[in-house]
């Protein structure tokens, strides 16, 4: 994937730069030496890498302005960094960009178990934010699964899922309020503790904006009182387009599962062989779990069971312990590093309508088949999000780049049947160059006018969510 | 009155037109605005419904009755219960589901459900200068380009023309019961609500009337698990008294919190005014003799007022914002927003309708002298 060449006239610039961002900032918050600036090279998208002009690393909101106002006048780029989990590239570098990271941002401000929400500066970590508020048997309830690493900011920045999406949706229907830095430097408030907006839902706007539209320094963000328990049941089947049929049927019934979680064969056997769960031997299976009382959640797996029945199950298996829960779980949570202990893999992340689910299963077999690489699915079933992990060889020459033609490919037809390129990594590089097939030219440029208002040189993030075809004109003009 | 049958025709007009319009729905939430009269009313048409997927797709005029009757059907719904504006603004029409959308309308169950935007997850419209834009699609998980979805939402026709809109749909419920406490003041009502709203029992209503001296806690779902819950819930607040419990009665009774059927009958302004739960007492304290209603566990609170009254001012230094629902122009309809704030607003507007000719000084001002920041 093609970047930009950077502005050599921004990187002549560097001594000045890099002065006057120390003149905001103390000397061990700005990391410029091209050792240092090294470990900024890349996100969890590590097949893409280049070291920033320099690193910054603010304590507060009115620093993050006065960088930010610095890189303004200067007409320096600037990419905002999370925790650097993104598997989109959402905070990869250019050789001219100031990398603004906001892992020193990570205080809880405010708790209101009264008014169910909490305010945290954003470099906070998503599972810490959870952390912060279980003793009073409260939670945050999107769950990426790079939860204990990745950060709020970088949530917000990608409007991030997780598992547990079906029942409590994504990060914003999570999100009350944000304290926001603009690219010039105006730190603005939307939001807050109460609900809806006044005016315009720029809170909506900037969720899922990638960084693109200002720095997000503090939220606030709704917590939930936790279920009095929770309850997972496997159910194995041996044919994936059944185990589709048996998900749209659950949602029928009318019962809200909080996870539907779906793996195939190669995924089973590989997270079998690493974590020893004690999957059956079978060609897919599903992961449901209810919430609720004991008595709630006995009524509630009553009703799926009885569907379930009627698909010909192999095995059907219901927690009967924490213990056996922890182990239903533990292989569906151990597929991703299972796999890669296997072999280089890409995890791509469309989404479909359930309902095209065994067409679209049908279809990537036919791709892997077609490429000749292997495709483990794993996914989150009740709401259609996919995560195909391609396996390729990143030793073997144009492995890679036969993975990307294959994983634009999935992505294509995951459009096709309806659905998305992206549900919950966002778009950053990767799937940059293929949104023209889920945009016309004219939705497009729309969106791109929305970032005109907010940061009308275009220097945060620039690179990133717009074919560069179509940014250009924006970026160098 | 313009009504074209299709998105196309919706385009060709605004594209060839450069006179303002008063873009609506069904027109029944009392929406200020002037120009000619442009209806979305003959956009009709549930494009799609798949319940298996929870997805419902109808085409913008489409009666709110039409769409929650097709769900009905499956026993499912709309999550966030829309309000119906007809008593409170004394009007007429058939409310459309794209007025639903343009105006972010949700119900009591938004405090447990999330609000119309929530669950909303695809928009085709017009904009202002007559060019179709699609945003989000039918997935519920979707993070493919910037969110328009959301910013439609709520943006009461002066973005665009909403042509289609996608919906998040929910299962029905097998049963519904309401517990009610009598006699507490507004501090004790908001201390029962956010006990119950913080327990793990789904509270999926909170509501307080000082005039019938009830506050409302609603529990769905299937008949074991509400029945539990009641219970569950009635012990947890016991140190408010012994609830009553409402069965079949429940579906009227919320019913009447949504729309705010109270003040339908009487004269007066209303405005509805947005906090959290914990600052309800000190808007009950600012605005004394005023006649209110508390819904989401206190964070919405609808007051009656006399006419030109305005209740911004008695407010100030309360987070959060007042919105003038029913009373005569004169009074900015919704809260002024700080400068910064503004600025990006009208950058919005300025992009989305650049001609100015859509629901024009309505919102996302034009018109600087909207904002009192």
């Amino acid at each position: 994937m093609e970047m930009p060449p950077p502005d050599m006239m921004v990187i002549a610039r560097k001594p000045r730069i890099v002065a006057r961002l120390l003149e905001v900032l103390p000397d061990d918050a700005v990391i410029h030496e091209e050792a240092e600036t090294r470990a900024y090279e890349c996100d969890a998208l590590t097949a893409y890498r280049c070291p920033p002009l320099c690193a910054v690393l603010p304590s507060s909101t009115q620093e993050v302005s006065a960088v930010l106002r610095i890189c303004h006048e200067e007409g320096v780029p600037v990419v905002p960094r999370g925790s650097g989990t993104s598997l989109a590239g959402g905070a990869l570098p250019t050789a001219d960009c100031v990398i603004l990271g906001v892992a020193r941002l990570n205080d809880v401000l405010e708790t209101s178990y009264s008014d169910r929400y909490i305010r945290v500066q954003t470099g906070r970590t998503n599972l810490s934010v959870t952390g912060a508020v279980e003793e009073e048997d409260f939670f945050y309830a999107p769950d990426p699964s790079s939860q204990l690493a990745c950060a709020i900011a970088g949530n917000i920045a990608m409007n991030s899922g997780g598992a547990h999406c079906l029942k409590y949706g994504v990060t914003t229907n999570n999100l009350l309020g944000v304290k926001m830095v603009l690219m010039d430097g105006t730190i603005i408030e939307i939001g807050g503790a109460h609900l809806d907006a006044p005016g315009y839902d720029l809170l909506g706007l900037i969720c899922g904006s990638e960084g693109q539209l200002g720095v997000v320094t503090e939220a606030t963000l709704r917590i939930l009182r936790k279920p009095e328990g929770a309850r997972p049941v496997l159910m194995a089947f041996n044919d994936s387009e059944v185990a589709g049929a048996c998900v749209a049927d659950i949602i029928k019934a009318g019962v809200l599962p909080v996870a539907i979680e779906f793996m195939d064969r190669l995924c089973i056997e590989t997270s079998e062989n690493f974590a020893q769960a004690g999957y059956p031997d079978c060609e897919a299976l599903l992961i449901v779990e209810v919430e609720g009382s004991d008595a709630e959640i006995d009524e509630q797996l009553g009703v799926i069971l009885q569907i379930a029945r009627r698909h010909d199950p192999i095995e059907l298996r219901e927690s009967t312990s924490p213990e056996e829960s922890a182990k239903i779980w533990l292989g569906r949570k151990s597929a991703f590093g299972a796999i890669g202990q296997i072999s280089d893999y890409m995890c791509l992340d469309g989404t479909i309508p359930v309902s095209s689910l065994p067409m679209v299963l049908r279809r990537i077999g036919e791709l892997s088949e077609h490429y000749g690489l292997r495709v483990g699915n794993v996914f989150h079933a009740g709401d259609g999000n996919m995560h195909p992990l391609i396996l390729f060889d990143a030793n073997k020459e144009g492995d890679l780049e036969l993975c990307e033609a294959m994983g634009a490919d999935i992505l294509r037809l995951c459009v096709e049947a309806g659905g998305c390129l992206t549900g919950e990594h966002g778009v950053g590089i990767e799937k940059r160059d293929l949104m023209f097939d889920q945009f016309d030219p004219e939705d497009l440029e729309l969106q791109m006018k929305v970032k005109d208002v907010f940061d009308p040189k275009w220097l945060l993030n620039p690179a990133k969510v717009f074919p560069l075809t179509a940014s250009e004109s924006r970026r160098t003009g | 009155m313009l009504a074209p049958q299709s998105e196309a025709e919706l385009a060709d007009i605004v594209k060839s037109s450069s006179q303002p319009f008063a873009v609506q729905g069904g027109g029944t939430r009392g929406i200020e605005t002037s120009g000619a009269l442009l209806s979305t009313s003959g956009l009709q048409g549930i494009t799609l419904y798949e319940p298996g997927a929870l997805t419902l797709v109808a085409r913008s005029g489409t009666p709110v009755s039409e769409v929650e009757a097709i769900l009905a059907k499956e026993n499912q719904r709309l999550a966030f219960e829309p309000m119906d504006h007809r008593s409170l603004m004394g009007t007429t029409g058939v409310p459309t589901i794209g007025g639903v959308v343009a105006g972010n309308i949700s119900g009591p169950r938004r405090i447990m459900a999330g609000a119309c935007r929530d669950s909303l997850i695809g928009v085709r419209f017009v904009d202002g200068t007559g060019t179709v834009i699609k945003n989000g699609g039918r997935v519920m998980k979707n993070v493919t380009g910037y969110d328009l979805v959301k910013l439609m939402a709520g943006s009461f026709g002066t973005l665009g023309i909403l042509s289609e809109v996608s919906f998040k749909v929910l299962p029905g419920v097998a049963d519904v019961k309401t517990l009610v406490f009598g006699g507490l003041s507004v501090a004790q009502a908001i201390e029962a609500m956010s006990l119950g709203l913080g327990s793990p029992f789904e509270v999926s209503g909170a509501a307080h009337d000082p005039a019938r001296q009830e506050t409302s806690l609603r529990l769905e779902g299937f008949e074991a698990s509400v029945a539990y819950r009641a219970k569950a819930l009635s012990e947890l607040l016991v140190q408010f008294g012994q609830a009553q419990i409402l069965d079949h009665e429940s579906a009227a009774y919320w019913d009447n919190v949504a729309n705010v059927t109270d003040f339908a009958t009487q004269t007066g302004d209303v405005w509805r005014i947005s906090v959290k739960p914990s600052d309800a007492p000190r808007v009950s304290a600012a605005l004394p003799g005023i006649a209110l209603r508390y819904d989401w566990g206190g964070g919405l609170i609808w007051a009656l007022c006399a006419p030109g009254q305005d209740l911004r001012p008695p407010l100030d230094g309360i987070a959060g914002h007042a919105t003038r629902v029913r009373g005569a122009p004169g009074i900015a309809m919704f809260q002024p927003e700080p400068a910064s704030i503004a600025a990006l607003a009208q950058g919005l507007r300025a992009r989305f309708d650049p001609r100015a000719i859509l629901n024009s000084g309505l919102m996302g001002a034009s018109h600087a002298n909207d904002i009192h920041a």
